[in-house]
């Protein structure tokens, strides 16, 4: 079996859980990691190593917010002493000039830059903070640098009626790119799930309104765009498989296949401070477990699209149908559709109120 | 693509670099996404340098790949040239 594990092409390294941010939306796990169980400047460097040695082009530093870590310039640095690209997933906050000439000296190929609106009011009501004129400085300060920049809008049922106002943002910026993201439904973003996912309606104008700045932004600026999935007939191909493509090392040094791994019951995680990436990625039980066809349920194993779609996402499945084995519940050809048909029912109701702000799940900070 | 400029030299944008010589496979990489690059499209990429107009690409390529048809080798040339500008990942100069 193992001649036919092919090599991580990525690493997540999500170096810290804290984050000046509170977003309602939040990815990460409910249960984020203390900060005094972070791995060492010294374990990273050697993981980005092992990394570079498995076969791995690109890393992305993130967290939380990864610029809360202090040796956050000695880690790009490291990256780079490697041969890997190093991109840093960040909210802006806290960075000042200095800092971002001393990240672009040590090699930082590219910044990704969230943004939770195209208005300040609404904006730092997502995101918990003040934070949105903070960020619209950072992405002035990086396109004065010669480093790739990309915009990543977070997108939801409650700012979905301002992404014309970010496009026209995003015009003004002029990014190298721009990815405007649905909201995926793990960690926080599943408890606030009720007021995040978009009706049809707003769907439909939204993919609208991007083919037009497709169209607009051809030849300048790369756009992308990330729909919520329960609305398509068929899974996303989840991470690009499990345990194809990706590894992520979570702050204390848990390797996962993939942000949402830790809901699975009965999985068991190594850790990078007791084995080697290569024996992780090559061996561990959570990556052997869902890799390959062997534990595909039907309708997968017969079906035509388990080589684009793997069968979906499994931490859906479990969130979804409490079945980590089971069809992705998003796939019509599958049993569990149902479920996800009843979600956007839910959602789709005429004369949805909207709800007060006070009704968030606002995200916490690691104690 | 509309008629090329054949005085303009591709330059890979800021984000967008080769690996390292000493790294195999030779890998175009970019912000979430990567290209394996052999033989021609190295060829090509490596000279997106801003310093080579894309009528010196051509004539290089058509020496280096002297069997090959030279107007197939000018027509490829262009055509994924004007690809990558369309991926964001070079700019004519």
């Amino acid at each position: 079996m193992s001649h036919l594990i092919p090599n991580p092409l990525a690493l997540v390294a999500e170096l810290t859980h804290r984050c000046p941010l509170h977003c309602v939306y939040c990815s990460n796990p409910l249960e984020l990691t203390k900060r005094e169980t972070e791995l060492s400047r010294d374990i990273w460097a050697r993981v980005l190593g092992e990394a570079a040695e498995l076969g791995v082009l690109q890393v992305d530093f993130t967290g939380g917010e990864p610029l809360a870590r202090p040796d956050l310039v000695e880690l790009v640095a490291a990256a780079r002493a490697q041969g890997l690209y190093a991109s840093l997933i960040t909210s802006g906050l806290p960075l000042d000039e200095k800092r971002l000439d001393a990240l672009v000296g040590a090699g930082l190929d590219h910044l990704q830059l969230s943004f939770q609106g195209a208005r300040e009011a609404s904006a730092d009501e997502f995101a918990g903070t003040h934070a949105h004129v903070q960020k619209l400085r950072v992405a002035d300060w990086v396109k004065k640098r010669r480093i790739g920049l990309t915009l990543n809008f977070v997108i939801h049922r409650q700012n979905l009626g301002e992404l014309e106002d970010m496009v026209r943002l995003t015009e003004k910026i002029a990014p190298n790119r721009v990815e405007f993201a649905h909201v995926q439904y793990y960690g926080w973003a599943f408890s606030n799930r009720a007021r995040l996912l978009p009706t049809r309606e707003q769907l439909d104008r939204s993919l609208e309104i991007i083919e037009n700045a497709k169209q607009a932004m051809g030849g300048r600026i790369r756009v992308e765009y990330v729909v919520p999935d329960y609305y398509a007939k068929y899974p996303k191909p989840c991470m690009g498989g499990w345990g194809r493509k990706v590894l992520l090392v979570k702050p204390d040094g848990d390797v996962l296949p993939c942000h949402a791994a830790n809901v699975l019951p009965g999985m068991r995680f190594e850790n990078v401070q007791s084995k080697s990436l290569g024996e992780i990625w090559q061996k561990s039980e959570a990556f052997q477990k869902y890799r390959g066809e062997r534990w595909m349920p039907v309708p997968c194993r017969d079906c035509d699209r388990r080589t684009q779609d793997f069968g979906g996402c499994r931490c859906q499945a479990f969130l979804l149908a409490h079945d980590a084995g089971a069809t992705d519940p998003v796939c019509s050809l599958g049993p569990g559709r149902g479920i996800v048909d009843q979600i956007l029912a839910e959602v789709n109701r005429p004369a949805l109120p909207i709800p007060a702000v006070a009704e968030w799940v606002y995200r916490a900070n690691p104690k | 693509m509309s008629a090329p400029d054949f005085e303009s030299r591709p330059r890979l944008v800021p984000g967008c670099r080769l690996n390292e010589k000493t790294r195999q496979p030779r890998v175009l990489l970019m912000p979430e996404r990567a290209l394996r690059l052999s033989g021609p499209s190295l060829e090509i990429i490596e000279r997106c340098d801003g310093n080579h107009t894309v009528r010196e690409i051509v004539t290089e390529l058509q020496k280096l790949y002297s069997k090959a048809e030279p107007q197939k080798v000018e027509t490829d040339i262009v055509d994924y040239l004007a690809r990558l500008h369309q991926e964001r990942a070079l700019d004519f100069e």
